[in-house]
Protein backbone atom coordinates (compact mmCIF):
# COMPACT_ATOMS: atom_id res chain seq x y z
CA UNK A 1 0.00 0.00 0.00
CA UNK A 2 0.65 3.37 -0.82
CA UNK A 3 0.36 6.67 0.81
CA UNK A 4 -1.09 9.42 -1.95
CA UNK A 5 -1.27 12.79 -1.60
CA UNK A 6 -4.11 15.26 -2.36
CA UNK A 7 -4.52 18.58 -3.17
CA UNK A 8 -8.12 20.39 -3.86
CA UNK A 9 -6.50 23.53 -6.41
CA UNK A 10 -8.57 25.83 -8.47
CA UNK A 11 -8.24 25.90 -11.99
CA UNK A 12 -6.26 29.07 -12.43
CA UNK A 13 -2.59 30.26 -14.32
CA UNK A 14 -0.29 29.76 -11.57
CA UNK A 15 -1.36 27.18 -9.81
CA UNK A 16 0.13 24.41 -10.59
CA UNK A 17 3.44 25.99 -10.30
CA UNK A 18 2.73 27.00 -6.84
CA UNK A 19 2.32 23.37 -5.92
CA UNK A 20 5.36 22.30 -7.42
CA UNK A 21 7.51 25.00 -6.20
CA UNK A 22 6.65 24.19 -2.68
CA UNK A 23 8.00 20.52 -3.68
CA UNK A 24 10.79 21.80 -5.42
CA UNK A 25 11.95 24.04 -2.49
CA UNK A 26 11.86 20.97 0.24
CA UNK A 27 13.62 18.54 -2.13
CA UNK A 28 10.34 16.21 -3.25
CA UNK A 29 10.70 14.09 -5.82
CA UNK A 30 7.54 13.08 -7.79
CA UNK A 31 7.15 9.27 -8.70
CA UNK A 32 3.21 9.51 -10.08
CA UNK A 33 1.48 12.77 -10.81
CA UNK A 34 -2.23 13.05 -12.29
CA UNK A 35 -4.72 15.81 -12.54
CA UNK A 36 -8.32 15.43 -12.00
CA UNK A 37 -9.87 18.46 -13.41
CA UNK A 38 -13.86 19.30 -12.91
CA UNK A 39 -14.18 22.87 -14.35
CA UNK A 40 -13.27 25.37 -11.92
CA UNK A 41 -10.64 23.04 -10.10
CA UNK A 42 -8.92 20.41 -10.02
CA UNK A 43 -7.44 17.74 -7.71
CA UNK A 44 -3.89 16.62 -8.19
CA UNK A 45 -3.13 13.65 -6.68
CA UNK A 46 0.77 12.19 -6.74
CA UNK A 47 3.11 9.99 -5.10
CA UNK A 48 6.12 11.41 -4.03
CA UNK A 49 9.27 10.01 -2.42
CA UNK A 50 9.42 12.11 0.70
CA UNK A 51 5.12 11.49 1.76
CA UNK A 52 5.50 13.19 5.28
CA UNK A 53 7.60 16.43 4.42
CA UNK A 54 5.46 17.18 0.90
CA UNK A 55 2.35 16.69 3.49
CA UNK A 56 3.69 19.09 5.70
CA UNK A 57 4.92 21.83 3.19
CA UNK A 58 2.07 21.99 1.18
CA UNK A 59 -0.47 22.51 4.59
CA UNK A 60 2.10 25.23 5.80
CA UNK A 61 1.94 26.50 2.35
CA UNK A 62 -1.57 26.84 2.74
CA UNK A 63 -3.24 23.96 0.70
CA UNK A 64 -5.96 21.74 1.65
CA UNK A 65 -3.91 18.59 1.62
CA UNK A 66 -4.99 14.55 2.01
CA UNK A 67 -3.41 11.83 2.22
CA UNK A 68 -5.17 8.74 0.96
CA UNK A 69 -3.95 4.56 0.48
CA UNK A 70 -3.84 3.24 -2.55
CA UNK A 71 -2.52 0.26 -4.35
CA UNK A 72 0.67 0.01 -6.66
CA UNK A 73 -0.20 -2.69 -9.13
CA UNK A 74 2.97 -3.72 -11.10
CA UNK A 75 2.17 -4.23 -14.78
CA UNK A 76 4.08 -6.72 -17.09
CA UNK A 77 5.19 -5.72 -20.37
CA UNK A 78 2.99 -7.81 -22.95
CA UNK A 79 -0.29 -7.83 -24.14
CA UNK A 80 -3.39 -8.43 -21.78
CA UNK A 81 -1.16 -6.63 -18.59
CA UNK A 82 -3.51 -4.33 -17.48
CA UNK A 83 -6.63 -6.64 -18.61
CA UNK A 84 -5.47 -9.20 -15.79
CA UNK A 85 -5.30 -6.88 -12.81
CA UNK A 86 -8.97 -5.00 -14.13
CA UNK A 87 -10.25 -8.74 -14.45
CA UNK A 88 -9.10 -9.63 -11.16
CA UNK A 89 -10.94 -6.72 -9.59
CA UNK A 90 -14.11 -7.03 -11.49
CA UNK A 91 -14.31 -10.63 -10.68
CA UNK A 92 -14.61 -9.75 -6.85
CA UNK A 93 -16.60 -7.46 -7.21
CA UNK A 94 -14.72 -4.53 -6.83
CA UNK A 95 -14.67 -0.98 -8.52
CA UNK A 96 -12.06 1.19 -9.25
CA UNK A 97 -13.08 5.01 -8.36
CA UNK A 98 -9.82 6.24 -10.30
CA UNK A 99 -6.18 4.72 -11.78
CA UNK A 100 -3.15 6.37 -13.27
CA UNK A 101 -0.19 4.82 -14.39
CA UNK A 102 3.88 5.21 -14.78
CA UNK A 103 6.65 4.54 -15.79
CA UNK A 104 9.77 4.16 -13.71
CA UNK A 105 13.35 2.32 -14.20
CA UNK A 106 13.55 2.49 -17.88
CA UNK A 107 11.38 -0.54 -18.66
CA UNK A 108 8.41 -0.79 -15.62
CA UNK A 109 5.39 -0.14 -15.61
CA UNK A 110 3.84 0.55 -12.34
CA UNK A 111 -0.36 1.72 -11.90
CA UNK A 112 -1.69 3.63 -8.88
CA UNK A 113 -5.11 2.55 -8.11
CA UNK A 114 -7.63 3.65 -5.55
CA UNK A 115 -10.37 0.36 -4.60
CA UNK A 116 -13.78 0.61 -3.44
CA UNK A 117 -12.35 -1.84 -0.64
CA UNK A 118 -9.04 -1.49 -0.07
CA UNK A 119 -8.39 -4.60 2.01
CA UNK A 120 -10.28 -6.43 0.00
CA UNK A 121 -8.60 -5.82 -3.48
CA UNK A 122 -4.83 -5.47 -1.54
CA UNK A 123 -6.15 -9.27 -0.53
CA UNK A 124 -7.33 -9.89 -4.58
CA UNK A 125 -4.05 -8.60 -6.00
CA UNK A 126 -1.14 -9.80 -3.74
CA UNK A 127 -3.36 -13.59 -4.03
CA UNK A 128 -2.56 -13.41 -7.86
CA UNK A 129 1.17 -11.87 -7.18
CA UNK A 130 0.16 -8.24 -8.75
CA UNK A 131 0.89 -6.00 -5.88
CA UNK A 132 3.91 -3.91 -6.09
CA UNK A 133 5.73 -3.91 -2.87
CA UNK A 134 8.80 -2.10 -3.21
CA UNK A 135 9.44 1.55 -1.46
CA UNK A 136 10.10 4.87 -3.23
CA UNK A 137 11.68 6.12 -0.42
CA UNK B 1 -16.82 43.08 39.05
CA UNK B 2 -18.27 46.15 38.22
CA UNK B 3 -17.23 49.80 36.95
CA UNK B 4 -19.64 51.49 38.57
CA UNK B 5 -21.91 49.11 40.83
CA UNK B 6 -24.99 51.77 41.83
CA UNK B 7 -25.45 52.97 38.48
CA UNK B 8 -24.84 49.12 36.36
CA UNK B 9 -27.41 47.56 39.28
CA UNK B 10 -29.89 50.90 40.15
CA UNK B 11 -33.50 49.13 40.26
CA UNK B 12 -35.09 49.13 36.82
CA UNK B 13 -38.37 51.48 38.32
CA UNK B 14 -35.36 54.27 38.98
CA UNK B 15 -33.83 53.53 36.12
CA UNK B 16 -36.70 54.77 33.64
CA UNK B 17 -37.88 57.44 35.94
CA UNK B 18 -34.09 58.42 34.95
CA UNK B 19 -34.30 57.99 31.76
CA UNK B 20 -37.44 60.14 31.99
CA UNK B 21 -36.42 62.96 33.74
CA UNK B 22 -32.91 63.08 30.70
CA UNK B 23 -35.36 62.86 27.88
CA UNK B 24 -37.55 65.54 29.03
CA UNK B 25 -34.27 67.68 29.47
CA UNK B 26 -33.28 66.49 26.43
CA UNK B 27 -35.75 67.80 23.80
CA UNK B 28 -35.41 71.23 25.69
CA UNK B 29 -31.68 71.44 25.33
CA UNK B 30 -32.37 70.33 21.50
CA UNK B 31 -34.67 72.63 20.95
CA UNK B 32 -32.80 75.53 22.47
CA UNK B 33 -29.39 75.01 21.73
CA UNK B 34 -29.70 72.80 18.02
CA UNK B 35 -30.98 74.89 15.12
CA UNK B 36 -31.45 71.55 13.60
CA UNK B 37 -33.88 70.02 15.90
CA UNK B 38 -35.83 73.58 16.75
CA UNK B 39 -36.72 73.45 12.44
CA UNK B 40 -37.41 69.50 13.05
CA UNK B 41 -39.75 70.26 16.27
CA UNK B 42 -41.42 73.51 14.60
CA UNK B 43 -42.17 71.14 11.68
CA UNK B 44 -44.45 68.84 13.45
CA UNK B 45 -45.75 71.20 16.10
CA UNK B 46 -43.72 70.06 19.02
CA UNK B 47 -43.96 72.34 22.13
CA UNK B 48 -41.20 71.04 24.39
CA UNK B 49 -43.53 72.05 27.36
CA UNK B 50 -45.88 69.80 26.22
CA UNK B 51 -43.75 66.72 25.68
CA UNK B 52 -44.34 64.02 28.65
CA UNK B 53 -41.10 62.34 28.44
CA UNK B 54 -40.56 58.43 27.77
CA UNK B 55 -44.62 57.69 27.09
CA UNK B 56 -44.65 60.64 24.31
CA UNK B 57 -41.42 59.30 22.83
CA UNK B 58 -42.79 57.96 19.48
CA UNK B 59 -43.89 61.65 19.04
CA UNK B 60 -40.32 62.63 18.25
CA UNK B 61 -38.51 62.71 14.85
CA UNK B 62 -36.52 60.42 13.70
CA UNK B 63 -32.67 61.27 13.02
CA UNK B 64 -30.98 59.56 10.14
CA UNK B 65 -27.77 59.62 8.60
CA UNK B 66 -29.08 61.93 5.66
CA UNK B 67 -29.49 64.44 8.29
CA UNK B 68 -26.25 64.23 9.55
CA UNK B 69 -24.68 64.34 5.82
CA UNK B 70 -27.02 67.38 5.02
CA UNK B 71 -25.97 69.28 7.55
CA UNK B 72 -22.19 68.24 7.20
CA UNK B 73 -19.96 69.40 8.91
CA UNK B 74 -20.92 71.33 12.11
CA UNK B 75 -24.94 72.21 11.31
CA UNK B 76 -26.24 69.60 13.85
CA UNK B 77 -23.79 70.82 16.43
CA UNK B 78 -25.30 71.89 19.97
CA UNK B 79 -22.39 73.34 21.44
CA UNK B 80 -19.88 76.75 19.86
CA UNK B 81 -16.80 74.70 18.32
CA UNK B 82 -14.75 76.44 21.04
CA UNK B 83 -15.76 73.75 23.42
CA UNK B 84 -15.27 70.73 21.03
CA UNK B 85 -12.58 68.91 21.85
CA UNK B 86 -12.43 66.60 19.98
CA UNK B 87 -13.53 64.95 16.08
CA UNK B 88 -13.94 62.05 14.46
CA UNK B 89 -15.57 61.10 10.70
CA UNK B 90 -16.83 58.89 9.09
CA UNK B 91 -14.82 57.14 5.95
CA UNK B 92 -17.82 57.69 3.73
CA UNK B 93 -17.72 54.29 2.12
CA UNK B 94 -21.59 54.54 2.04
CA UNK B 95 -21.97 58.45 0.86
CA UNK B 96 -20.57 61.85 1.72
CA UNK B 97 -18.72 61.74 4.71
CA UNK B 98 -20.29 62.76 8.24
CA UNK B 99 -18.35 64.61 10.82
CA UNK B 100 -19.04 64.01 14.53
CA UNK B 101 -17.53 65.89 17.52
CA UNK B 102 -17.66 65.70 21.22
CA UNK B 103 -17.31 68.07 24.81
CA UNK B 104 -15.15 67.46 27.47
CA UNK B 105 -17.91 65.81 29.02
CA UNK B 106 -18.76 63.42 25.79
CA UNK B 107 -15.52 62.12 25.71
CA UNK B 108 -15.66 61.19 29.70
CA UNK B 109 -19.84 59.86 29.15
CA UNK B 110 -18.04 57.59 26.40
CA UNK B 111 -15.09 56.35 28.87
CA UNK B 112 -17.66 55.32 31.32
CA UNK B 113 -20.10 53.25 28.83
CA UNK B 114 -16.61 51.20 27.68
CA UNK B 115 -14.91 51.25 30.87
CA UNK B 116 -18.26 49.49 32.48
CA UNK B 117 -18.21 47.16 29.52
CA UNK B 118 -14.73 45.96 30.03
CA UNK B 119 -15.43 45.75 33.31
CA UNK B 120 -18.37 43.43 32.80
CA UNK B 121 -16.43 40.88 30.64
CA UNK B 122 -13.64 40.50 33.12
CA UNK B 123 -11.33 43.20 31.89
CA UNK B 124 -8.60 44.11 34.79
CA UNK B 125 -5.84 46.86 35.68
CA UNK B 126 -3.82 44.32 35.24
CA UNK B 127 -4.35 43.12 31.65
CA UNK B 128 -2.52 43.92 28.64
CA UNK B 129 -4.46 45.52 26.05
CA UNK B 130 -3.60 45.74 22.70
CA UNK B 131 -5.48 48.06 19.76
CA UNK B 132 -5.81 46.63 16.91
CA UNK B 133 -8.71 48.86 15.78
CA UNK B 134 -7.51 51.58 13.86
CA UNK B 135 -6.74 54.96 15.00
CA UNK B 136 -7.12 58.37 13.33
CA UNK B 137 -10.79 59.49 12.29
CA UNK B 138 -12.45 56.03 12.79
CA UNK B 139 -13.46 55.76 16.72
CA UNK B 140 -12.32 52.38 17.45
CA UNK B 141 -8.53 52.69 18.03
CA UNK B 142 -8.93 56.12 20.15
CA UNK B 143 -12.31 55.00 21.66
CA UNK B 144 -10.73 51.67 23.30
CA UNK B 145 -7.51 53.51 24.18
CA UNK B 146 -8.81 55.73 26.59
CA UNK B 147 -11.03 53.49 28.26
CA UNK B 148 -8.42 50.99 28.66
CA UNK B 149 -6.09 53.51 30.65
CA UNK B 150 -9.13 54.98 32.50
CA UNK B 151 -9.12 51.75 33.78
CA UNK B 152 -6.03 51.14 34.68
CA UNK B 153 -4.47 48.34 32.21
CA UNK B 154 -1.77 48.85 29.90
CA UNK B 155 -2.52 50.02 26.41
CA UNK B 156 -0.56 48.56 23.46
CA UNK B 157 -1.88 50.97 20.87
CA UNK B 158 -0.94 48.91 17.78
CA UNK B 159 -3.75 50.41 15.80
CA UNK B 160 -4.80 48.27 12.02
CA UNK B 161 -2.52 46.63 9.92
CA UNK B 162 1.09 45.66 9.79
CA UNK B 163 0.06 41.68 11.01
CA UNK B 164 2.95 39.99 11.87
CA UNK B 165 4.14 43.09 13.54
CA UNK B 166 1.52 42.42 15.85
CA UNK B 167 1.91 38.94 16.19
CA UNK B 168 5.32 39.75 17.62
CA UNK B 169 3.63 42.67 20.01
CA UNK B 170 1.74 39.99 21.34
CA UNK B 171 3.91 37.39 22.02
CA UNK B 172 6.57 39.52 23.48
CA UNK B 173 4.58 41.93 25.03
CA UNK B 174 2.29 39.19 26.60
CA UNK B 175 -0.93 40.96 25.48
CA UNK B 176 -3.91 39.49 27.68
CA UNK B 177 -6.35 40.92 25.56
CA UNK B 178 -7.22 41.95 21.74
CA UNK B 179 -9.61 44.47 20.42
CA UNK B 180 -10.24 44.65 16.54
CA UNK B 181 -12.78 43.54 14.10
CA UNK B 182 -13.32 39.52 14.19
CA UNK B 183 -12.49 38.88 10.56
CA UNK B 184 -8.85 40.50 11.69
CA UNK B 185 -8.85 38.01 14.01
CA UNK B 186 -9.56 34.97 11.73
CA UNK B 187 -6.51 36.46 9.58
CA UNK B 188 -4.13 37.31 12.36
CA UNK B 189 -4.55 33.66 13.37
CA UNK B 190 -3.61 32.26 10.15
CA UNK B 191 -0.41 34.53 10.02
CA UNK B 192 0.71 33.80 13.20
CA UNK B 193 0.08 30.11 11.99
CA UNK B 194 2.19 30.92 9.29
CA UNK B 195 5.21 32.16 11.32
CA UNK B 196 4.63 29.49 13.63
CA UNK B 197 3.39 31.04 16.56
CA UNK B 198 0.51 29.06 18.33
CA UNK B 199 -2.18 31.60 19.95
CA UNK B 200 -2.55 29.16 22.89
CA UNK B 201 0.80 29.87 23.69
CA UNK B 202 0.84 33.31 23.77
CA UNK B 203 -0.94 34.91 26.86
CA UNK B 204 -3.77 36.12 25.18
CA UNK B 205 -6.85 35.27 26.87
CA UNK B 206 -9.37 37.17 25.63
CA UNK B 207 -10.87 39.81 22.59
CA UNK B 208 -13.38 42.23 21.90
CA UNK B 209 -14.49 42.43 18.49
CA UNK B 210 -16.73 44.34 16.60
CA UNK B 211 -17.23 47.11 13.95
CA UNK B 212 -18.68 44.59 11.58
CA UNK B 213 -21.57 42.33 12.31
CA UNK B 214 -20.66 38.55 12.94
CA UNK B 215 -22.11 35.41 14.07
CA UNK B 216 -22.22 32.86 16.97
CA UNK B 217 -20.41 30.29 14.53
CA UNK B 218 -17.82 33.00 14.49
CA UNK B 219 -17.21 33.00 17.90
CA UNK B 220 -16.60 29.40 17.95
CA UNK B 221 -14.56 28.97 15.32
CA UNK B 222 -12.19 32.28 16.50
CA UNK B 223 -12.51 30.50 20.03
CA UNK B 224 -11.47 27.07 18.58
CA UNK B 225 -8.74 28.26 16.56
CA UNK B 226 -7.03 30.52 19.28
CA UNK B 227 -8.07 29.20 22.69
CA UNK B 228 -9.26 33.06 23.86
CA UNK B 229 -12.61 33.99 24.94
CA UNK B 230 -14.38 36.03 22.55
CA UNK B 231 -16.49 39.51 23.07
CA UNK B 232 -19.19 41.27 21.27
CA UNK B 233 -18.64 45.00 21.48
CA UNK B 234 -21.16 47.73 19.79
CA UNK B 235 -21.10 50.98 18.99
CA UNK B 236 -21.00 53.85 16.44
CA UNK B 237 -19.42 56.92 15.78
CA UNK B 238 -22.61 58.92 15.87
CA UNK B 239 -23.63 57.66 19.31
CA UNK B 240 -20.41 58.25 20.23
CA UNK B 241 -17.78 55.04 19.41
CA UNK B 242 -17.31 51.29 20.74
CA UNK B 243 -19.49 51.74 23.68
CA UNK B 244 -21.62 48.66 24.84
CA UNK B 245 -19.90 45.43 24.96
CA UNK B 246 -21.50 41.47 26.70
CA UNK B 247 -21.00 41.06 30.25
CA UNK B 248 -19.51 37.72 31.00
CA UNK B 249 -23.26 36.01 30.81
CA UNK B 250 -22.51 36.79 26.63
CA UNK B 251 -26.00 37.07 26.69
CA UNK B 252 -26.69 40.32 24.68
CA UNK B 253 -25.03 43.58 24.54
CA UNK B 254 -25.97 45.99 27.60
CA UNK B 255 -27.08 49.42 26.64
CA UNK B 256 -26.01 51.98 29.98
CA UNK B 257 -29.77 53.01 30.28
CA UNK B 258 -29.04 56.17 31.86
CA UNK B 259 -26.81 57.57 29.16
CA UNK B 260 -28.80 56.16 25.86
CA UNK B 261 -32.52 55.00 25.27
CA UNK B 262 -32.96 52.63 22.87
CA UNK B 263 -35.90 51.16 21.02
CA UNK B 264 -36.51 48.38 17.78
CA UNK B 265 -38.64 49.77 15.09
CA UNK B 266 -39.94 48.46 11.71
CA UNK B 267 -37.43 49.32 9.44
CA UNK B 268 -39.90 50.02 6.83
CA UNK B 269 -42.94 52.12 8.66
CA UNK B 270 -41.09 53.16 11.92
CA UNK B 271 -43.77 51.82 14.21
CA UNK B 272 -42.15 50.75 17.53
CA UNK B 273 -41.79 47.18 17.88
CA UNK B 274 -41.65 45.18 21.33
CA UNK B 275 -39.25 43.00 22.70
CA UNK B 276 -37.71 39.91 20.95
CA UNK B 277 -39.58 41.38 17.87
CA UNK B 278 -36.30 41.88 15.50
CA UNK B 279 -36.33 45.08 14.03
CA UNK B 280 -33.80 48.98 13.18
CA UNK B 281 -32.17 49.88 16.43
CA UNK B 282 -33.25 53.00 17.07
CA UNK B 283 -31.45 55.04 19.92
CA UNK B 284 -31.68 58.52 21.75
CA UNK B 285 -28.75 59.91 23.60
CA UNK B 286 -29.78 61.31 26.87
CA UNK B 287 -25.89 62.48 27.96
CA UNK B 288 -24.55 64.26 24.56
CA UNK B 289 -24.02 67.84 24.30
CA UNK B 290 -22.35 67.93 21.58
CA UNK B 291 -23.99 66.33 18.90
CA UNK B 292 -27.31 65.52 20.89
CA UNK B 293 -29.35 62.55 18.83
CA UNK B 294 -33.19 62.45 18.81
CA UNK B 295 -34.43 58.61 17.77
CA UNK B 296 -31.13 58.20 15.81
CA UNK B 297 -31.25 55.49 13.03
CA UNK B 298 -29.11 53.34 13.28
CA UNK B 299 -29.42 51.00 10.76
CA UNK B 300 -29.02 47.98 12.53
CA UNK B 301 -31.21 44.97 12.73
CA UNK B 302 -31.54 43.65 16.40
CA UNK B 303 -33.59 42.69 18.90
CA UNK B 304 -33.89 43.72 22.71
CA UNK B 305 -34.53 41.91 26.08
CA UNK B 306 -34.83 44.05 29.11
CA UNK B 307 -35.30 41.62 31.49
CA UNK B 308 -32.42 41.82 34.60
CA UNK B 309 -28.93 39.54 33.55
CA UNK B 310 -27.81 36.68 35.56
CA UNK B 311 -24.60 39.20 35.94
CA UNK B 312 -26.87 41.75 38.02
CA UNK B 313 -26.66 44.52 35.39
CA UNK B 314 -30.22 46.43 35.18
CA UNK B 315 -29.85 47.73 31.64
CA UNK B 316 -31.37 46.19 28.83
CA UNK B 317 -29.37 44.14 26.42
CA UNK B 318 -29.61 44.26 22.15
CA UNK B 319 -28.70 40.98 20.81
CA UNK B 320 -26.56 40.25 18.22
CA UNK B 321 -26.62 42.46 15.29
CA UNK B 322 -27.98 40.71 12.64
CA UNK B 323 -27.10 43.02 10.03
CA UNK B 324 -27.36 46.41 8.74
CA UNK B 325 -30.41 47.89 6.59
CA UNK B 326 -28.53 49.04 3.84
CA UNK B 327 -26.32 46.28 3.74
CA UNK B 328 -29.55 44.01 3.22
CA UNK B 329 -29.08 42.26 -0.39
CA UNK B 330 -32.63 41.92 -2.27
CA UNK B 331 -31.77 38.65 -4.57
CA UNK B 332 -35.05 38.14 -6.92
CA UNK B 333 -37.08 39.55 -4.25
CA UNK B 334 -35.83 38.06 -1.32
CA UNK B 335 -34.53 40.12 1.21
CA UNK B 336 -30.88 38.59 2.76
CA UNK B 337 -28.02 39.32 5.17
CA UNK B 338 -24.48 38.91 4.70
CA UNK B 339 -25.21 37.38 8.86
CA UNK B 340 -27.42 34.99 7.89
CA UNK B 341 -25.04 33.50 4.78
CA UNK B 342 -22.37 33.33 7.13
CA UNK B 343 -24.00 31.43 9.33
CA UNK B 344 -24.60 28.89 7.06
CA UNK B 345 -21.25 28.75 6.09
CA UNK B 346 -19.49 28.25 9.47
CA UNK B 347 -21.90 25.74 10.16
CA UNK B 348 -19.80 23.77 7.74
CA UNK B 349 -16.69 22.42 9.12
CA UNK B 350 -15.12 21.74 5.59
CA UNK B 351 -15.18 25.46 4.49
CA UNK B 352 -12.77 28.11 5.89
CA UNK B 353 -14.28 31.90 7.41
CA UNK B 354 -13.38 33.71 4.48
CA UNK B 355 -16.23 34.64 1.80
CA UNK B 356 -17.23 36.53 -0.96
CA UNK B 357 -21.09 37.28 -2.43
CA UNK B 358 -21.45 37.83 -5.54
CA UNK B 359 -24.01 39.43 -7.30
CA UNK B 360 -25.15 39.69 -11.52
CA UNK B 361 -27.73 40.25 -12.96
CA UNK B 362 -28.31 37.70 -16.47
CA UNK B 363 -29.22 38.84 -19.75
CA UNK B 364 -32.65 37.62 -19.12
CA UNK B 365 -33.14 40.43 -16.02
CA UNK B 366 -32.68 37.56 -13.41
CA UNK B 367 -30.19 38.07 -10.59
CA UNK B 368 -27.41 35.50 -9.54
CA UNK B 369 -26.16 35.33 -6.53
CA UNK B 370 -22.59 33.19 -6.25
CA UNK B 371 -20.73 32.65 -3.49
CA UNK B 372 -17.48 32.13 -2.99
CA UNK B 373 -15.76 30.31 -0.10
CA UNK B 374 -12.48 29.21 1.01
CA UNK B 375 -12.05 25.26 1.47
CA UNK B 376 -11.02 24.70 5.10
CA UNK B 377 -7.10 23.12 4.74
CA UNK B 378 -8.34 20.47 7.71
CA UNK B 379 -11.07 19.42 5.06
CA UNK B 380 -9.99 15.45 3.43
CA UNK B 381 -10.33 15.99 -0.40
CA UNK B 382 -9.86 13.16 -2.87
CA UNK B 383 -11.98 13.29 -5.46
CA UNK B 384 -13.66 15.91 -7.69
CA UNK B 385 -17.19 14.42 -6.70
CA UNK B 386 -15.75 15.59 -2.76
CA UNK B 387 -15.99 18.83 -3.69
CA UNK B 388 -18.79 18.84 -5.85
CA UNK B 389 -20.88 17.13 -3.38
CA UNK B 390 -19.60 19.72 -1.19
CA UNK B 391 -20.49 22.48 -3.48
CA UNK B 392 -24.20 20.86 -3.89
CA UNK B 393 -24.64 20.21 0.20
CA UNK B 394 -23.84 24.34 1.03
CA UNK B 395 -26.17 25.33 -1.76
CA UNK B 396 -28.84 23.18 -0.22
CA UNK B 397 -28.53 24.62 2.93
CA UNK B 398 -28.72 28.09 1.58
CA UNK B 399 -31.26 27.53 -0.24
CA UNK B 400 -33.46 25.74 3.04
CA UNK B 401 -31.90 28.74 5.05
CA UNK B 402 -32.37 31.81 2.68
CA UNK B 403 -34.69 30.60 0.42
CA UNK B 404 -33.14 31.65 -2.43
CA UNK B 405 -30.90 29.54 -4.67
CA UNK B 406 -27.48 30.47 -4.52
CA UNK B 407 -24.52 29.37 -6.36
CA UNK B 408 -21.34 28.26 -4.38
CA UNK B 409 -18.16 27.79 -5.42
CA UNK B 410 -14.92 26.78 -3.68
CA UNK B 411 -11.79 28.40 -3.71
CA UNK B 412 -8.38 27.52 -2.23
CA UNK B 413 -7.63 28.56 1.11
CA UNK B 414 -5.82 32.07 1.72
CA UNK B 415 -7.10 33.13 -1.54
CA UNK B 416 -10.05 35.88 -0.88
CA UNK B 417 -8.96 39.08 0.33
CA UNK B 418 -8.11 39.70 3.80
CA UNK B 419 -9.50 42.83 5.74
CA UNK B 420 -8.02 44.74 8.16
CA UNK B 421 -10.62 46.93 9.02
CA UNK B 422 -14.04 46.42 8.24
CA UNK B 423 -14.83 43.47 5.81
CA UNK B 424 -16.21 43.95 2.71
CA UNK B 425 -17.90 40.92 1.67
CA UNK B 426 -20.53 41.58 -1.16
CA UNK B 427 -19.31 42.64 -4.58
CA UNK B 428 -22.70 43.61 -6.73
CA UNK B 429 -21.88 43.67 -10.25
CA UNK B 430 -25.80 44.36 -11.26
CA UNK B 431 -25.69 47.12 -13.53
CA UNK B 432 -29.26 48.51 -12.69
Amino acid sequence: MLKQISVFVENRPGKLAEVTEVLYKNGVNLRAFTIAEAGDFGIIRMVVDKTDEAYSALRSAGFTVALTEVLAVEVKDEPGGLYQIAKALGDAGINIEYVYAFAFERERALIILKPSDLEKAKAVLEAKGFLFKEKFE
Amino acid sequence: MYWNPSVERMNQKDLVDLQNRKLKALVFYAYEYSPFYRRKFKEIGLNPWDFNGLKDLHKLPFTSKRDLRENYPFGMFAVPLSQIVRFHASSGTTGKPTVVGYTKNDIDVWVECLCRGLTSCGVTSEDIVQIAYGYGLFTGGLGFHYAVERLGASVIPASAGNTRRQIELMKDLHTTVICCTPSYMLYMSEVAREMGVDIRDTKLRMGIFGAEPWSEETRRRIEDKTGITAYDVYGTSELGGPLFTECVERNGIHIWADHYLIEIVDPETGEVLSEGEKGELVVTTLSKEALPLIRWRTGDITYMESDKCACGRTHPRIMRILGRTDDMIIVRGVNVFPSQIEHVLMQVPELGEHYVIILDRKPDGLDEMTIQVELSDRAKIDRTTDILELERRVEELLKEYLNVRAKVEIVNPGTLQRFEGKAKRIVDRRKI
